[in-house]
């Protein structure tokens, strides 16, 4: 049978990354195709391309043996093509029917909404795949699970054969995701096929019918969820080469300087975020907090530095509690932070590099005298800076934003580092950047814990944690399922818990392991 | 460990509402207080009060309501306090808003049978001129609403205004008062489309926008005031006269209502119209989905197919033209010329009956009457036993729809998109 | 190595040159003169001997439009610089009172352009913290008329003491007038410019209220008492009819304080960051609802000093109250001087003068004194849309800003 649809070297560019490089897919009528990769690796560009949101450079799309034009989200539409977003494209005051019809009302004359007309047929589909779903109900009134089932409604409302689905479990918890399993099982039993996006391996073994393995903008494997390996899986997933290499010793850890106890966060909308964690960082180690996008790292570190309130548990820097303390207490505590998202939260853009470097210390002596700020040392302070971390600009008043990436990362290092910090908290702190300031930057990072600092190093990149990282902590939805030696684990084996399979380790290498707490 | 935080956010939910409960039961106690002890006390208990119910030249009649001024406060001051004991220890839940209003009535009345005590004020007539002066006001706010329901603010809806007063009025003099309206209500559309111009293709801020085209169109009428229409020879340009009344056959009859809602010129049956067009229009229509889906959340409507420039555009020129009509209410409708700034601040008076009617048109109608009514009593006051100066009671409605803005007495929460240019790449 | 520039004492004159590079120099002047462009050919649309000069031909028509356009903008430049001609035989006869009625139209421009520093000022310190403060003229107003009751209640104090006792009590009303929609936006999230629009119609009635009650002149009815003499502030050509007061000075001052705390102060940096990016300010430890309030707050006590200022040097009394468009065209004053406190002295400038002189403008050639508004907002129009004049003059895109690695 010719495969519903099929891409054939759709291969995508943008400035300096190549997004999809000659990927070839087909999907049968009827199945659950999975695309398996890490975050960055392509996936959301190559099904962007697929609903019309973006134009390939090469390839292209075949529908039923057909060629067809994906210029628009109408034309996938057209096409029988429906995508569920990983961020919900769904309006909270509006209710589900309304929602659901938007852009292909049903009407009576004049344009008038035929809501009961709609409202019936939303009521069907729900009962025809079990979604259990009110038409009449307020999208804001709904748990993020009913609202998944309100996009799938909107899809099916739509006639759509091919169902895109973007890391729909990464909102969910774990009941959920089970519900959303069985559900996605309705739909192609009835007939419709799913193109699956996820990183979780664990997702992928329970209800794929076809796996494919993406990396760095390609396809690179293919497999059958009752005969693939797992460990092969995830060497797959995250087996790029390793290139980087950084020299360290075995860390002296000395006193404890951050210990977290039972901290929970919930995200506005009430959500466990981080759920029930405890961990401490010493001095002079690293702890790498590996784990995937979403899983709550997020909001641990604003948490740590200030930024978000706890729900509760307790946090203290060198003894201190600073559970309720402002960004600028825990600053003055010795504690730098290095944003997750650099260009929001670490930088202001259109401020010269003199004034993003003293951001934090501005008040401080010698940048001010009660007030009055001290532009001569500011600026003494920048070209100190600048020359010692090796920044590349034509001055130190030239807009942070005149600035590559790289460089501005520098800046912000530059800032935290100038400090003398007995903690660094730094979240992402390579993500983006390019070989060569990725490797400054694990230098620096080593440099600092050799001087005796604690490092809480979060990083979605596996590589980056293992070579860094004295320990390793794995965040799996909100919680850390273990702490283990860096030395004494595989990357398959942070890769299966990443994915939040906790069983795979073997007992006789437990043993042979310092592993010192494990909180499930 | 779920339950326990689904208890916490149940808490966390109830709070407010419970000392929201507390705060409106002991504002209704307080205001039965506030007539018992400055009103009751300053009323001789032999004082009887005359309320007019008949607007002057109406021939539908009613008699006079004349009344023993204590007693009747006294009557209203235990309504307030029964109200406010039973919201205290029940709570009306979801009515309370309309609670309210209620005891703002009841306020409104004891005031008013106090100042006049010993005396008779027109009660019929002030409400007929409170429906004429909410007109401009109630079409500003729906001009308002059309802009912000599709994401779109505007604070123009004074220039837009006054744009369509002086055209309305040239136009009126040349070819008659209908001309007049269309040629306001094209004029208005025209500003409308600078608006949209300049916030949506060039995104610069909607504030500034705003701001430019008040400027620019209060210089502008006042230039031609000065320039054309105050030259002898060119004055025939500004006399244009206004819409006749027309007391509605049947309805007008109806006692102390007829009169007051049912014998006005064509503008104040529009708004009554447009209030229904309007509701079903923006709640009922695919137009008001879309128009509403752009915005509230304009990504989600542009990957269903729905082009949020293009409707953007239109409706922030239908906001324009709805503008513009109001205007043409001072021209056309009310003086039957035109003159320098005669919108005088209705169109930010409109806006705030947007903000205080939650962005629909019921609301802003009711938003609008109550601002009208402020106007009319203020007009008012000085015939009353003890004058409160006008000034302060204008001041009223800025001053509610603070209150209400800042979330005191109910939340009152705009488009979530408003204000926000819209970037198609940001996908 | 990197090379930098040579490490010079910061003057005026630099800050100016290198503001006026960073926001364009080209398209403002291109918008000014568009705005002018679009104006005379206002003026001649509007003027019916224009059209009888067309209908006898079309070279009559433009020449008679243009003669009409260089006199509307030569008197316009006459009234508010004054007369060349008349300016140099004054000096050269050196005669006081020759001198002063030559110079007069200048020194009254600047009158005229003193309340309008203070007010844009006001709004480009809002701007630069993020706030968008409609509100300047409603915060003036209230300045103006609590100043003026500080001008007559306190009777028999020197001058010393009254005159800053009226100007702060000017300012502190404001300052109340800008802190409540700070206030707001801090604590409820309610959005100033609403909130600035209503306190400025609250004003607008509050004042009105006080001119007919309890602040009303017991002889002249709709008009507050005259101030005390001792609360004048001092003009410099007292006893001829030259208004010029100290508080052109002041204002001056007010811009060079606001200016130093933006720039070289650690509230200014905190100001700025919170404007340019408030959850790097929130990172960084800045307490963001602080700064709104403040700012907001400062705003309003600088147009409220306007108020007093004017009151005390120009009027001495509150009449009805009646938009005097300050606190709007302030808006432009600041957009136009991209914010900076110092550049805001000329664009005041720019816009006191064009007041000023429409007047003799509207004496002379008929063209009504409104067409000032009017350029006032083309040239906003095209400040805020560049694109607009880029497209007209086919000028090329910026650069992004490039990248050095």
């Amino acid at each position: 049978m010719a495969p519903i649809l099929e891409l054939r070297g759709i291969t995508k560019r943008f400035p300096g990354v190549l997004a999809n490089d000659h990927i070839d897919l087909k999907l049968n009528q009827g199945e659950i195709l999975a695309l398996l990769g890490e975050n960055g690796a392509g996936k959301t560009t190559l099904m962007n391309i697929l609903y019309g949101l973006y134009a390939p450079d090469e390839g292209e799309i075949i529908i039923k043996g057909k060629p067809v034009q994906v210029k628009s989200p109408t034309d996938a539409i057209r096409a029988g093509i429906g995508m569920v977003h990983q961020h919900f494209m769904l309006i909270p005051v509006f209710s589900v029917t309304e929602n659901v019809m938007l852009g292909e009302e049903y009407t009576r004359a004049g344009g008038v909404l035929d809501t009961m007309r709609a409202a019936n047929k939303v009521k069907e589909i729900s009962n025809q795949f079990k979604l259990n779903i009110d038409p009449y109900a307020l999208i804001e009134d709904l748990p993020v699970g009913l609202q998944q089932r309100v996009e799938i409604i909107k899809l099916l409302f739509r006639n759509a054969e091919i169902l895109i689905m973007d890391e729909p479990s990464a909102v969910l918890t774990p009941q959920e995701v089970e519900e959303l399993f069985k559900i996605m099982h309705n739909l192609i039993a009835q007939g419709k096929s799913i193109i699956f996006i996820t990183h979780k391996l664990r997702e992928v073994m329970e209800c794929a019918d076809r796996i494919l393995v993406i990396r760095s903008g390609k396809v690179v494997g293919e497999a059958v969820p009752s005969s693939a390996n797992p460990k092969k899986l995830a060497a797959m997933m995250v087996g790029r080469p390793v290139e980087l290499n950084v020299q360290k010793e075995t860390a002296k850890p000395g006193k404890p300087v951050l210990n977290v106890e039972n901290l929970t966060i919930l995200a506005k909308n009430k959500k466990v975020e981080v759920d029930d964690i405890s961990f401490e960082v010493r001095a002079g180690e690293i702890l790498g907090v590996a784990g995937v996008q979403g899983n709550g790292q997020t909001e641990l570190v604003r948490c740590l530095t200030g930024l978000m309130k706890a729900e509760s548990g307790k946090i203290s820097i060198l003894g201190k509690e600073t559970t309720h303390s402002d960004p600028r207490e825990i600053t003055e505590l010795g504690v730098a932070h290095i944003p997750e998202d650099r260009q929001k939260d670490g930088l202001v853009l259109q401020s010269p590099i003199q004034d993003n470097l003293v951001l934090n210390t501005y008040y401080q002596k010698p940048f001010a005298k009660g007030i009055v700020l001290q532009k001569d040392a500011i600026i003494k302070n920048a070209k100190n800076l600048v020359r010692a971390f090796d920044i590349r600009t034509t001055g130190p008043g030239v807009p942070v934003s005149g600035l590559s990436g790289g460089n501005q990362q520098k800046v912000i290092v530059a800032r935290e580092f100038s400090r003398p910090i007995k903690l660094l908290i730094a979240s992402q702190p390579t993500r983006g950047l390019d070989v060569g300031s990725i490797e400054y930057i694990h230098r620096r990072l080593i440099e600092k814990r050799d001087a005796g600092c604690a490092i809480l190093l979060v990083s979605t990149e596996l590589d980056e944690v293992m070579q860094l990282a004295d320990r390793i902590a794995v965040m799996y939805n909100g919680k850390i399922l273990t702490i283990v030696d860096a030395d004494l684990v595989t990357k398959e084996e942070l890769g299966l818990l990443m994915a939040g399979i906790t069983t795979k380790i073997s007992a006789k290498k437990r043993k042979a392991r310092k592993v010192r707490e494990i909180v499930t | 460990m779920s339950n326990q935080i689904q208890k916490k956010e149940k808490i966390i939910r109830e709070k407010p509402e419970n000392l929201r409960q507390v705060i409106m039961g002991a504002l209704f106690l307080l205001i039965a207080l506030f007539i018992g002890f400055v009103f009751i006390r300053t009323t001789d208990t032999l004082m009887t009060t005359t309320f007019v119910m008949t607007p002057g030249g109406s021939k539908a009649t009613l008699p006079d309501l004349v009344f023993n001024t204590r007693a009747a406060l006294i009557a209203i001051s235990a309504l307030c306090a029964i109200l406010g004991v039973y919201q205290l220890i029940k709570g009306f839940g979801k009515a309370t808003n309309w609670i309210l209003g209620f005891v703002g009535i009841l306020l409104t009345t004891s005031f008013l049978a106090w100042g006049a005590g010993g005396g008779s004020i027109n009660v019929g007539g002030m409400l007929r001129v409170a429906i004429m002066r909410s007109v401009p006001i109630v079409l500003g706010a729906f001009s308002g609403i059309l802009c912000e329901r599709v994401g779109v603010t505007n604070i123009a809806i004074e220039g837009m205004m006054i744009t369509g007063a002086l055209v309305g009025s040239m136009f009126g003099s040349l070819f008659g008062l209908w001309t007049g309206v269309i040629a306001a209500i094209i004029s208005g559309g025209l500003t409308g489309s600078i608006h949209a111009m300049l916030s949506i293709k060039y995104k610069v801020n909607q504030i500034i926008s705003g701001t430019i085209i008040n400027i620019f169109t209060v210089g502008l009428t006042s230039y031609i005031v000065t320039k054309i229409l105050q030259v002898a020879e060119w004055q025939y340009l500004n006399q244009s006269g206004f819409f006749p009344s027309y007391s509605i056959p049947l309805l007008s009859k109806i006692p102390f209502l007829g009169p007051i809602f049912f014998s006005h010129n064509m503008f104040v049956y529009a708004m009554y119209l447009l209030v229904g067009i309007l509701t079903f229009a923006l709640f009922h229509t695919r137009w008001g989905l879309r128009l509403r889906a752009v915005g509230e959340h304009p990504k989600a409507a542009d990957t269903l197919g729905i082009n949020v420039f293009r409707t953007r555009y239109l409706v922030v020129i239908l906001g324009g033209m709805m503008a513009g009509f109001a205007g043409s209410y001072f021209s056309l409708g009310s003086l039957g010329y035109f003159e320098q700034v005669m919108s005088a601040g209705r169109g930010f008076i409109g806006l705030a009956a947007m903000i205080f009617g939650k962005w629909t048109p019921v609301g802003s109608l009711g938003a609008g009457l109550l601002f009208g009514f402020a106007e009319s009593l203020s007009t008012n006051l000085s015939i009353l036993r003890f004058p409160i100066p006008a000034e302060l009671l204008l001041m009223v409605p800025y001053i509610l729809t603070m209150v209400i803005l800042a979330g005191v007495v109910g939340r009152s929460q705009g488009p979530a998109a408003t204000g926000v240019p819209y970037e198609k790449e940001s996908l | 190595m990197t090379k930098e520039p040579s490490p010079k004492k910061e003057n005026f004159v630099n800050v100016f040159l290198e503001e006026v590079s960073r926001s364009s120099l080209t398209i403002i002047v291109l918008a000014i003169f568009t705005g002018f462009l679009l104006g005379g050919i206002l003026a001649a649309g509007t003027t019916p001997e224009i059209y009888d000069a067309f209908e006898v031909s079309f070279g009559k028509g433009i020449s008679e439009s243009l003669k009409l356009i260089w006199e509307t903008y030569s008197s316009l430049l006459m009234g508010s610089f004054g007369n060349p001609s008349k300016m140099i035989a004054a000096v050269a006869s050196g005669e006081t009172k020759a001198l002063q009625a030559a110079f007069k139209p200048f020194l009254e421009s600047l009158v005229v352009t003193t309340p309008y520093i203070f007010t844009g000022v006001a709004v480009a310190l809002g701007f630069q913290a993020g706030v968008f403060n409609i509100g300047a003229e409603g915060q003036l107003y209230m300045g103006a008329i609590m100043a003026a009751w500080a001008g007559w209640t306190f009777k028999g104090l020197p001058p010393i003491v009254h005159v800053p006792l009226a100007l702060a009590v000017g300012t502190l009303t404001g300052f109340v007038w800008g802190f409540i929609p700070g206030w707001l936006k801090a604590k409820t999230g309610a959005h100033e410019v609403i909130n600035t629009i209503m306190m400025n119609y609250i004003a607008f009635n509050f004042s009105e209220y006080l001119i007919r009650g309890p602040f009303e002149d017991p002889e002249t009815p709709f008009k507050t008492r005259f101030i005390e003499e001792s609360a004048h502030l001092y003009r410099f050509f007292e006893g001829t009819s030259l208004r010029l007061h100290i508080g052109l000075f002041i204002a001056l001052a007010v811009a060079v304080i606001i200016w130093y705390i933006l720039y070289k102060t650690t509230w200014g940096f905190e100001f700025r960051s919170v404007g340019l990016n408030p959850y790097a300010s929130k990172y960084a430890g800045i307490n963001s609802s602080w700064v709104t309030i403040l700012a907001l707050s400062l705003s309003g006590a600088i147009s409220g000093l306007a108020g007093a200022v004017e009151m005390l040097g120009v009027n001495f009394r509150q009449t009805q109250a009646l938009s005097t468009g300050y606190g709007f065209d302030a808006i432009a004053i600041a957009l136009l001087a991209n914010n900076h406190p110092l550049l805001c002295i000329i664009t005041a400038i720019l816009f006191g003068f064009l007041r000023h002189g429409s007047r003799v403008m509207q004496i002379n050639t008929g063209i009504p004194i409104d067409i000032i508004s009017i350029l006032q907002a083309f040239i906003i129009f095209f400040i805020a849309a560049p694109a607009i004049i880029r497209t007209i003059y086919r000028l090329k895109e910026p650069k992004p800003a490039n990248e050095p690695v």
